[in-house]
Order: structure tokens, then C-alpha cells, then sequence
């Protein structure tokens, strides 16, 4: 191998540096995605931008020369999609799976692209580049025309914000650089994006392989007049000016390293602030004033959108992570109830009633979605009926969460109007939010505050409130044991309540029927019903199947610490198939019944129930004493540590 | 009013941003620090994001036993200097077994003293998030990498299933045993790194500057012989150089380039007219294709 021996004797002088550093730093920095159907040559599209604008280092040639030989599609010629394509996975398979991000400058302007994926199955990959980009440009291959994906991807960009579109007629080469094919598409492409509320669409006839119209302008399409790519990206201004909206500091971190300092680090959302100013709480109302602006090189004078510094208040006021400092002037909303364009990333559909965690910036709290009013079609944006919303769908909601959150509507503020779900029990990144309003009925309806409280009621029945919540299979024995149960604390003069199963779908769930997401509402109303019983001071005993882990969280998360008893009741699945006390295991075997949990449906069993019930070769009397003794254990300690610790 | 900042305010605001999230979510962080320049620019940042305070996490330097002598006293220095905790992990079963870059190839080399070695201290003492100095315009599956980049309890990372990353909004929930590598100049490209290093002044090791060393020519690389582990070859000479590095590894896996780059400025200027990338001085990224990658999932950083 020949080794290339750069000298620098050949440089322009140290000057020369400085004087082109300082033009550098002048330039404007522009974020845009590729995105649109498989195959329509994003990646290489990509290839040849950074090829063009000499951002490929000869190593980095001599490897692509290597890999194009190996794994290319373009024959002979260099592959440039191998540029990006940078997974192992990608490159065997000649396909996109996860977006890429390349940095590429030119004269006039920097560039962060990210190349997203084309098959609909890495959708949220391709919501990933666009969420930080300002441009996407849709590329169209000109012999297939508009495509489902390149309608899917449109959509999304534009729920994300994106404002400016460069339609890229791309392959323009093969169908012999004609003009009526080009217009055609085009004429498809603005009919069909008309409402999506795009501020510039520039149509441009390219050939990403053989680089017609990317930075050279072609000689085969005489009859185009419009810019380049290149051209267009580095001229279009796609400010937002974030910096004229109101103040927004989303409280990231607070810094407190002795007792003098307590300074609110953060990153400005919005607007701008200098000390003097005064700033409210979002979530309090409380107001204050910036006493410094705290930066590593000394105080600021001010700071505005985009930086990251650290506030101090001339006030000792409670702020903490989450929370939001705002002008007094223009304030956000704080609500737990907000309409909000939802897009699903995840193969488990998104049920309503399930609850999720809500991520904001810095805020977390519980989620979920009281009312999908619909899914939106991409093809045609018809607004169609949904039960749930399955990966790579896009729908509104209704949101409802556990503790008020400060926001904008998405269309007013990007950083403050977006959201992220997650899945309680996998972790993972679910789906993406954009708030579209508050919902009335939040702003109206405050919590009253009561002065008969909880503790006040079951004082009265001289009593902990407590749910106990049986889950199991069905006939594994839950309401035999929970009947016995009910009776043994009625005889020492315990007031309690069953919710059974069958008896509520009977009246308040008589609605619901046994698919997934009406599971989910089914045991999420029984919560609300148990939680209610428990705060009138009750000993709830909640009989329910009960098959799914994640809503057995979020009943848990609904009760005060401590008074959510779940309770396995573990009978093997053969065992309740044999007593099939209702007959209905012979009837799901038989594929009469549908959803039938054990059979066709999952059950999830508990990992760490706080009473775990083995019912076989046991009698209902033991395991009642079992939770009796429970019980009165959890009694004493709580009474003992009320009293101090009984010391 | 208009406040436009400068594209290294721009980029220097994500990174701080990105360390207090993690401060604020994680219970036990730790950044990683490999004495390079990037190293150098993470410490940087990492002490304005949290100023007047001190980074809350300590920092933890994998020695491979094969890193330049020049990086173990400038690593000395700067935790020092600085104050910070400086925690250093040595796979003492690859020097038991004498694991080395001349005996046993630069992979498994690396693999033992470096990606095994980072497993182990962050089992060791329970780190839940690691910060990296990788960015995305070094290699083609770096450039595939999330900010904030899901390992299992393996440390295993799965290219093809990355947690959506959308807006600043990153997802920090892990459960116990997995954790997250986290990338704040995952945005940031080799020319910004200079710049931003010129721009703040800060200290780097002095083998990022020409000067005359002495390097023996070895597979087509230059390689600085730092001390006599490293045994001549039949035929080979060391001879006096003018050499600089371009990024810094362990020293027999590092190539030097000819150059009399001597300052700052001189060297951006070099890189301006560069022909070849960084890690073209890197052995270990030539062994075979798509060996970061494969490395990366192993729990390479």
C-alpha cells in the first residue's frame, strides 16, 4: 500500500486559516432528510452529494471501489449507496434499515443529512431523521411516480414540522429525461400535498447516479430552468426564528453544589433572557427574577434559543426538573388533558386505556390515551374509526395524564410541543406526540380539595384501606377464594367490596368486548372503580383475569404505596382446563370462542406478586389464612411505624 | 432581536445538553476518556456543562498497557489539573496471558484489553451510562449510532433495532443490568473538533504536534517504537522523523504521519488539504470489513 506523506510546507500560512476558520463559523448550518420509497435512490443520492462536494477521503474511495465490486448493484460503477449504507445487515441486503447521519459543506453553507429508510417497516427510523430536520427532500423514483411510502413519508414530515420539500424526480435518465413524465409527477404530487401546510415545494429532475441537476446542472433537460439541488439547499432559508417566540426554559438539571449556589441549567426552547427579566414557574405560577446568567467563561448579558446555561433566581422558589420557566407574559398551557397527533413505532399496538410514560424534554409522567378519535388513512387522509393503532400508523388522541405538564401546541413551539411514549415494561420508544390543543374539560374541572380525606374514612371503620388484586387464569379459583376471603373479614368487622370479573362486564363494562385493547379499558375502569372504594376508606377485593402485566402496573401506580396487594392465584393451565367450571375451556379448544386467555390470548404471569397462591392440593380456607396473616401483618407494621418505628 | 450562534455555539449547547441529561436521569454515570483529542474536547465540555460545579461522575480510562507514554503522563496531568476522579481499568487476564498487539494480531489485541476491559469496569462498578467521544463522520456504523445508544446487560448493541431517537427528547429508561453509551459529539466532525480545540485552547497531547521522533516504516504505517516491547524486525531501522499523530490508540496499532504541523493552526490547515480520513492511521478498522461495526456490538465503544 502506498502511504500518502502530507506536508504542510505546502499550506497557506497561519493567517490563511484563521481568516478561513472565521468563515466557517459564519456559515449557516441546514438539516435535511432524504426520505421517500424503497429503491428510489436516497442513499445514492446521498453518495453523490458527498462525492461532488469532495467530502470522500481516498481511503475512503479505495474501500468503496473494494465494496462496490463486492456487494454493489451498479455493475461496474462505483455504488455510492455503500457510502451509507453503513450496517452490516444493510450492505448484504441492499437496503436501508436505520438513518444515517453525514456532514458535508459547502462554500455557501454546512450540511447534516440524514439518509432515512425506505420500507415501511423502519417508518420510526425516518421519524427519527426528521424530528431535528428543517427540509426533507422527497425522492420519487420517475418511472414508479407517487408511491404509498412517498404519501406516508410526507405526512410524517409535515406532522414533524418539516416546511420545505425538494421533490425529487429522481432516475430521470430512464425514462429518457422527459418532460410531461416530470410534470405529471409533480402535478400528482401537489394535489395530493396541498393540506399539508408545506411553505416552499421545489420539483427538481434528477439523476442521483449520474448526477444530472445534484450540483452540475444538466444538458439533458434543457427544458428545466429551476435550480440544482445543490443550488436550492444552500439558498432556501428555512428559519423558524425561535428566538422571537416567548421564553421557555425547560428546567433540565438543577446545580446545586453547596448551599451559596442553586443555579436551573437548561437549554432555551424559545425566545431570549437577560438578568433583570422576570420569569414565571409553569407549573406553580410563582414568578421571580433572573439574578445571573451562569456560563463556564463568566455571566452572560443574555442568552437566547438554542443555548444551554444556567439560570439564577433572585428567589428561593421550588423548581425542579420538569418544571419550566417562562415569560410572564405569554405563558404555556398546564394541563393533564391534551389532543395530540400521535405516530405508533412499535409492532405491539398502541391500546387506549394502556398506560404509557409520557417524556417531554425534561418532564416524565403517566400517560394514557382516554379516546383514539382516528386513524388517518396516508393515502387519501381519510379519517377513519380505530380501536387501536398499529406500527407505522398515524392517529389523534386523546391524552390524559397523571400529573399536569406544561406545553405548547406543537405548531407554536417544536421543543416544547413534542412528546415521546414509552413502553412501561420493554422500555422502549413506542410512539411520538405532537400536542394539538388542551382539552376544555382539564382547564375547567380543578381538583376540589376535600377535607374528609382517606385516612379520615378508614379511620372511621377502624381499617387500612387496602385492593387486593387476584389475578389468574380463568377457573384457576380467584372467586371462590376471594368469596371467602370477603366473608372472613365481614367477621372481624372489616368493610369490604368485590369486583368480580363477570358481574362487572355485566353492567359498568357491558360494552367492552375481549379484544386486546378493550382488556386494557376493561381492567383500566375497574382500577378507577377500585381506587375510588379504597379512598372511601374500603378493603377492595378486585377479581379479574387480569392476563397483561402492563395494566397490572397501572393499577398498581393508581393506589397509594402499599395498599396494591396483587395476588397470584396459580393454577396450572391443565388444571383449570380440567375443573372448567363454566365449560368454557372445552368451547375455546373448540375454536368456539375467540381471545380466550390461555388458549388464544397470552397470560403474563406476575413475576414478584406481593402473595403468591400455588392452589393445587390446597383447600380455599388455606390460602384465605394466608391473606388474612398477611394482612394483619401489614397492619401492625404500618401502625408501628405511624407510632415511630415502635421504639 | 437576533442572536445567531455561531455553528460551535450550536454544536457545544447540544453536548452540554446531552451530559446534564444525563446527569439528571441516570443514577450512576461515568465518561469514558481515551486521552485523544476528542477526549479532550468531552473533559472540556463536560466541565461547562456542570460549572460552577464539577462533572458529577468520575472518569475512567481503559489501559490497554500498549498506549503511548506521553498519553499516560498527560492523563496524569489533566486529573490533576482538573480535579476530577480518574478511575483506570487494566484487564489484568490479558496481561497475565500476555496478550499483546504482536503476538496475538491487533484484533484480539483490542478485543481483550480494550472492548473486554470496558466490559469489565463497567460491571465492576455498576455504571448505568457511559460517555463516549465518537462521532458520527468517523466510520460508516458510527454514523448509524443513536446519541444515546441501548446496550443490553451483555453490552451487546443491536444495529438493527435502535431505540427511535426524535427531537431532544431522548429515553433514558433502562431496566437493571442494561445501560447507555452516550455520544455528545455525535454531531460533531473532525475539522469542528480542531476548530473548537483552537477556539477554547485546550490542551491536548503533544503527539497530536509534528516533531522529530523516531519511527520504524512497518506495513505501510509509521510506527513510533515507545519503548522495547516492540522488537525490530529483519531489515527494519528506526530512523528520526518529522511526525505528528492523528488520532492516538495503543502505539503499536497507530500510525504517525510525516508532516511539520507544529501548531494549531498548522495543523487545521493540513486537514483542510487532507486526502485521507483520521482513521486511515487506525490498523484495527483495515482487518477485515465491517470490523467496527462487528467490535461495536461486542461493547466496543
Amino acid at each position: 500500500m502506498t502511504m500518502r506523506h502530507i506536508m504542510a510546507k505546502s499550506l497557506a500560512p497561519t493567517d490563511g486559516v484563521r481568516d478561513y476558520l472565521a468563515a466557517q463559523e459564519k456559515k449557516s448550518l441546514l438539516r435535511f432528510l432524504t426520505c421517500g420509497s424503497v429503491d428510489d435512490g436516497k442513499s445514492t443520492l446521498i453518495g453523490r452529494l458527498l462525492s461532488d462536494t469532495k467530502q470522500i477521503f481516498e481511503d475512503q474511495l479505495a474501500a468503496l471501489e473494494r465494496d462496490s465490486r463486492k456487494h454493489g448493484t451498479t455493475g461496474e460503477d462505483i455504488d455510492f449507496a455503500l457510502l451509507v449504507d453503513g450496517l452490516e445487515a444493510e450492505r448484504e441486503q441492499g437496503i436501508t434499515i436505520d438513518v444515517a447521519y453525514r456532514f458535508f459543506a459547502t462554500p455557501k453553507r454546512k450540511f447534516i443529512v440524514a439518509d432515512t429508510p425506505g420500507h415501511e417497516q423502519y417508518t420510526r427510523n425516518m421519524a427519527t431523521g426528521a424530528s431535528t430536520a428543517d427540509l426533507a427532500i422527497v425522492l420519487i423514483d420517475a418511472r414508479q411516480g407517487v408511491l404509498r411510502q412517498t404519501r406516508r413519508h410526507s405526512i410524517i414530515a409535515s406532522l414533524l414540522g418539516i416546511r420545505h420539500i425538494v421533490l425529487a424526480v429522481n432516475k430521470i435518465d430512464l425514462v429518457g429525461f422527459d418532460q410531461a413524465v416530470f410534470d405529471r409527477i409533480v402535478e400528482d404530487y401537489r394535489q395530493f400535498s396541498r393540506d399539508l401546510g408545506f411553505q416552499t415545494i421545489v420539483p427538481i429532475p434528477m439523476s442521483a447516479r449520474y448526477g444530472d441537476n445534484v450540483t452540475g446542472r444538466s444538458g439533458n433537460t434543457e427544458w428545466y430552468s429551476g435550480p440544482t439541488l445543490i443550488e436550492h439547499l444552500e439558498t432556501v432559508s428555512v428559519d423558524q426564528a425561535v428566538v422571537e417566540l416567548p421564553f421557555r426554559f425547560p428546567v433540565q438539571y438543577v446545580n446545586r453544589p453547596n448551599l451559596d449556589f442553586r443555579g436551573f441549567a437548561g437549554t432555551i426552547a424559545s425566545g431570549s433572557v437577560a438578568p433583570g427579566d422576570e420569569v414565571v414557574v409553569a407549573k406553580s405560577g410563582k414568578s421571580s427574577r433572573v439574578k445571573r446568567i451562569v456560563s463556564y467563561g463568566g455571566d452572560l448579558a443574555q442568552a437566547a434559543a438554542g443555548q444551554a446555561v444556567t439560570l439564577v433566581l433572585d428567589d428561593e422558589i421550588e423548581i425542579s426538573r420538569g418544571n419550566m420557566l417562562v415569560s410572564p407574559a405569554a405563558r404555556p398551557q398546564v394541563a393533564d388533558q391534551f389532543a395530540a397527533n400521535i405516530v405508533w413505532f412499535d409492532e405491539h399496538a398502541l391500546l387506549p386505556g394502556r398506560s404509557y410514560i409520557l417524556r417531554t424534554e425534561t418532564d416524565q409522567t403517566s400517560a394514557t390515551v382516554t379516546d383514539l378519535k382516528y386513524r388517518i388513512n396516508v393515502n387519501d387522509f381519510a379519517h377513519e374509526a380505530a380501536k387501536s393503532l398499529e406500527m407505522n400508523e398515524v392517529g389523534i388522541c386523546n391524552i390524559s395524564t397523571r400529573t399536569p405538564t406544561a406545553f405548547d401546541p406543537f405548531a407554536e413551539n417544536r421543543t416544547t410541543g413534542a412528546f415521546i411514549l414509552i413502553d412501561r415494561i420493554s422500555n422502549a420508544t413506542v410512539g411520538a406526540g405532537m400536542i394539538l390543543h388542551t382539552l376544555r374539560r382539564a382547564e375547567n374541572i380543578h381538583w376540589q380539595s376535600l377535607d374528609v380525606v382517606k385516612r379520615v374514612r378508614a379511620d372511621m371503620k377502624n381499617q387500612r384501606p387496602a385492593v387486593f388484586w387476584f389475578t389468574g387464569l380463568s377457573g384457576s379459583g380467584k372467586s371462590t377464594i376471594a368469596n371467602l376471603f370477603e366473608k372472613k373479614l365481614f367477621a372481624t368487622g372489616r368493610h369490604t367490596y368485590i369486583l368480580d370479573g363477570d358481574n362487572v362486564r355485566h353492567g359498568l363494562n357491558r360494552d367492552l368486548g375481549f379484544t386486546d385493547a378493550d382488556r386494557v379499558e376493561n381492567i383500566r375502569r375497574v382500577a378507577e372503580v377500585a381506587r375510588l372504594m379504597g379512598d372511601a376508606g374500603l378493603i377492595v377485593i378486585v377479581s379479574f383475569i387480569s392476563p397483561f402485566s402492563a395494566e397490572r402496573r397501572m393499577a398498581r401506580e393508581l393506589m397509594a404505596d402499599g395498599e396494591f396487594i396483587e395476588v397470584f392465584v396459580d393454577t396450572p393451565f391443565e388444571e383449570c382446563a380440567r375443573r372448567d367450571p363454566k365449560g368454557l375451556y372445552a368451547r375455546a379448544l373448540n375454536g368456539e370462542i375467540k381471545n380466550f386467555t390461555g388458549v388464544d390470548s397470552p397470560y403474563e404471569a406476575p413475576e414478584n406478586p406481593e402473595i403468591h397462591l400455588k392452589t393445587l392440593g390446597k383447600s380455599a380456607e388455606e390460602m384465605v389464612d394466608t391473606l388474612e396473616h398477611w394482612l394483619n401483618e401489614r397492619d401492625i407494621a404500618e401502625d408501628q411505624y405511624d407510632s415511630g418505628g415502635g421504639i | 432581536m437576533t442572536i445567531a450562534l455561531t455553528h460551535l455555539q450550536r454544536l457545544e449547547a447540544e453536548s452540554i445538553h446531552i451530559f446534564r441529561e444525563v446527569a439528571a436521569a441516570f443514577a450512576k454515570p461515568v465518561m469514558l476518556y481515551s486521552v485523544g483529542k476528542d477526549s479532550s474536547v468531552l473533559m472540556h465540555l463536560a466541565m461547562k456543562a456542570f460549572y460552577p460545579a464539577k462533572p458529577p461522575f468520575p472518569f475512567l480510562h481503559v489501559d490497554t498497557t500498549w498506549k503511548f507514554r506521553e498519553m499516560i503522563a498527560f492523563r496524569d496531568q489533566m486529573a490533576q489539573k482538573l480535579g476530577f476522579d480518574l478511575l483506570v481499568h487494566v484487564n489484568e487476564d490479558g496481561v497475565r496471558d500476555n496478550i499483546n498487539p504482536f503476538d496475538h494480531g491487533s484484533n484480539t489485541h483490542t478485543h481483550v484489553m480494550k472492548t473486554v476491559a470496558l466490559r469489565q469496569a463497567l460491571d465492576k462498578y455498576g455504571f448505568d451510562a457511559a460517555f463516549g467521544g465518537a462521532r458520527r463522520d468517523e466510520e460508516k456504523s458510527r454514523a448509524k449510532e443513536r446519541i444515546f445508544s441501548f446496550r443490553n446487560a451483555q453490552h451487546v448493541w443491536d444495529p438493527k433495532n435502535q431505540r427511535p431517537e426524535m427531537w431532544k427528547i431522548f429515553n433514558t429508561r433502562i431496566a437493571s443490568g442494561e445501560s447507555i453509551r452516550v455520544f455528545p459529539l455525535s454531531n460533531w466532525t473532525e475539522l469542528d473538533i480542531w476548530q473548537y480545540i483552537l477556539q477554547e485552547s485546550i490542551p491536548i497531547v503533544p503527539l497530536y504536534f509534528a516533531k522529530e521522533r523516531l519511527v520504524v516504516e512497518r506495513d505501510g504505517m509509521l510506527i513510533l517504537r515507545d519503548d522495547e516491547r516492540m522488537k525490530l524486525r529483519p531489515g527494519e531501522v528506526a530512523e528520526n522523523r518529522l511526525v505528528r499523530f492523528r488520532t492516538l490508540g495503543c502505539y503499536p496499532l497507530t500510525g504517525a504521519i510525516e508532516s511539520e504541523a507544529d501548531t494549531l493552526e498548522a495543523i487545521v490547515g493540513e486537514m483542510l488539504t487532507a486526502r485521507t480520513s483520521e482513521r486511515q492511521g487506525r490498523l484495527i478498522d483495515r482487518d477485515e470489513a465491517g470490523s467496527m461495526e462487528k467490535k461495536k456490538r461486542e461493547g466496543y465503544f
